[in-house]
């Protein structure tokens, strides 16, 4: 089967302004992908040209099959869309709402179960200019999910989310994979992406940096590793290396024959975080020492 | 065809129910017209031949309050909130959207322009109108005259905030010039001028000649002129700047 998303060479230009620079992914079916990176690397606009709201101005992109610039009819009615933030009517009720909804959709799912998915029923009746931010927010899922789509785009659909409201949408959204979706879900939280995603990319500048499962991902794919140690003076002594197993046995020897302890020795593999703060700093990396934070 | 009918159908329904609940709206683009009638009717009351002005010019008034003023408004709303940019991911298709969105516009023009014509009757002395489909000519005319007209000046409009700003700049003068609280012919030159350049006015001749004078439609056809040139700008301009999203590329 075809890839659910696929993207190759994208460009975006506004003016003088090029916002996406030769952008390559493949997002599988039934795959949870996470776009990250910060404030105008280019996420939006890349998911707004996959959901058929902006045109491209060059490279291939394919949505379930469709170019989205065609914004077929057939191609809407298997995608659901969670933007950044939008307004609804104020004066309509959720069920309301999602009775209408459901009514653009040739296989619409029941409003009722819908409501439950995205915890509203207690707000049911409730007009949209009475809801709270985050139950809103589940309306948008609720609205994006009426018509039982394949692919769902997710553009930071947290923001502003209590801890116990985000804890909750993340459930929704492994719901999701377990349904069999495919979810392409942008993001600037790290841990949501971690927490949720099968594969992530990272975007700065309009590029792509890196690309990976968040366990897995390395900056240029090397393996390495991070091997921290306070001395008998007490200074914290952080070592990198692509081969722990002969640091440490270097390390621990020296040790033993001074006879000295290696206080809170640890050895790990950058997390997601590390790899995003290196792979978009402004400037070169800063030296890892003096990093006390593992 | 039969499935654009029925979506077209439930999307106006929508926009019916929620017009109702919305009591801003409902005030300004429905009872504001009727209110004026009402005040000017006790005004005037007992001279007829400012009846006879003031009927038909608040029915022409209100033709323009509830396509050109009101879908400024709504569409600056709905593009400055997201709801057109949200309708525009869903399946449903533009036309359907836009088009159930002006049957409900042109719904209360039609409302407005029978209870004026009801209370031209009932209570200002003016008879039943002499030519209907002169009447109902130039109320469409203008509908789609002002509905277009106003779609474009919503792609103006930066902000829902600004929006009483440009939409009464353009209502308020109009209105004043083009003979709906006065006999348009007793104005200044220049006010005259103007006004004979603008469509308001020629919508309100055509309904005139429909509810009080008798002039036929043979002797508007420069007023229809008037306002199909105005119309078909409109209808370029609604089209040509048409944004569902409220970042300019």
């Amino acid at each position: 089967m075809s890839a659910a998303i696929s993207v190759r060479g994208l460009r975006k230009r506004y003016g003088d302004l090029e916002a996406v620079r030769g952008i390559d992914f493949e997002v599988a079916r039934g795959e949870v992908f996470g776009l990250l990176g910060p404030n105008g690397a280019g996420k939006t606009t890349t998911v707004e040209i996959l959901e058929g709201y902006r045109e491209r101005s060059g490279g291939e992109v394919a949505v379930l099959g469709h170019d989205p610039a065609g914004r077929a009819r057939e191609l809407r009615e298997r995608v659901g869309i969670v933007l950044q933030s939008t307004g609804m009517y104020r004066h309509i009720t959720v069920r309301e709402a999602l009775d209408h909804w459901a009514g653009f959709y040739a296989r619409a799912r029941e409003v009722t179960e819908v409501i439950a998915l995205a915890g509203l029923e207690e707000k049911a009746g409730e007009r949209v200019n009475r809801l709270s931010g985050g139950q809103l927010r589940r309306l948008d899922f609720a609205l994006a999910l009426i018509g039982d789509p394949e692919l769902i785009f997710l553009d930071e659909p947290t923001t502003g989310f209590d801890p116990v409201a985000r804890r909750q949408a993340w459930d929704t959204i492994r719901s999701l994979r377990a349904l069999g979706k495919t979810v392409l879900l942008t993001t600037h939280y790290l841990d949501e992406a971690q927490e949720l995603a099968d594969r992530v990319a990272i975007i700065k500048d309009g590029r792509l940096l890196a690309e990976g499962a968040p366990g897995e991902l390395g900056a240029g794919g090397d393996e390495r590793y991070r091997v921290s140690y306070r001395n008998g003076d007490g200074s914290l002594v952080v070592e990198e290396t692509d081969d722990p197993t002969t640091l440490l046995h270097q390390l621990t020897a020296a040790a033993l024959a001074r006879g000295e302890r290696l206080y809170e020795l640890s050895v790990t593999r950058p997390s997601l975080e590390d790899v995003y703060l290196e792979l978009t700093a402004d400037v070169t990396p800063t030296p890892p020492a003096g990093a006390a934070h593992d | 065809m039969t499935e654009v009918v029925a979506l077209t159908w439930r999307q106006y329904r929508l926009e019916r129910r929620l017009f109702w609940r919305n009591p801003s709206a409902a005030f300004f683009n429905f009872l504001f017209p009727l209110i004026l009638l009402g005040l000017f009717g006790a005004v005037f009351s007992g001279n007829q031949h400012d009846l006879n002005v003031i009927v038909p010019g608040i029915a022409g008034l209100s033709v323009m309050s509830t396509t050109f003023t009101a879908l400024a408004f709504n569409l600056t709303f709905l593009r400055e909130q997201g709801v057109l940019k949200r309708m525009r991911g869903t399946p449903l298709p533009a036309g359907v959207y836009l088009g159930g969105l002006a049957a409900s516009a042109v719904t209360n023009t039609a409302l407005q322009v029978t209870i004026i014509t009801l209370a031209g009757k009932l209570l200002f002395g003016i008879p039943w109108p002499r030519d209907w489909p002169e009447l109902v000519l130039f109320a469409a005319a203008g509908v789609v005259c002002f509905a277009s007209l106003g779609v474009a000046l919503s792609h103006v409009i930066p902000n829902f905030d600004s929006a009483p700003a440009y939409v009464n700049a353009i209502f308020l003068p109009t209105i004043f010039i083009s003979g709906v609280f006065y006999d348009a012919a007793s104005a200044p030159a220049f006010i005259k001028d103007i006004a004979e350049g603008l469509p308001l006015k020629h919508v309100i001749d055509g309904l005139s000649g429909a509810m009080v004078t008798g002039k036929g439609i043979g002797d508007h056809l420069s007023a229809l002129a008037v306002i199909a040139v105005w119309g078909a700008a409109g209808i370029f301009l609604a089209i040509r700047g048409f944004s569902w999203d409220q970042r300019r590329d």
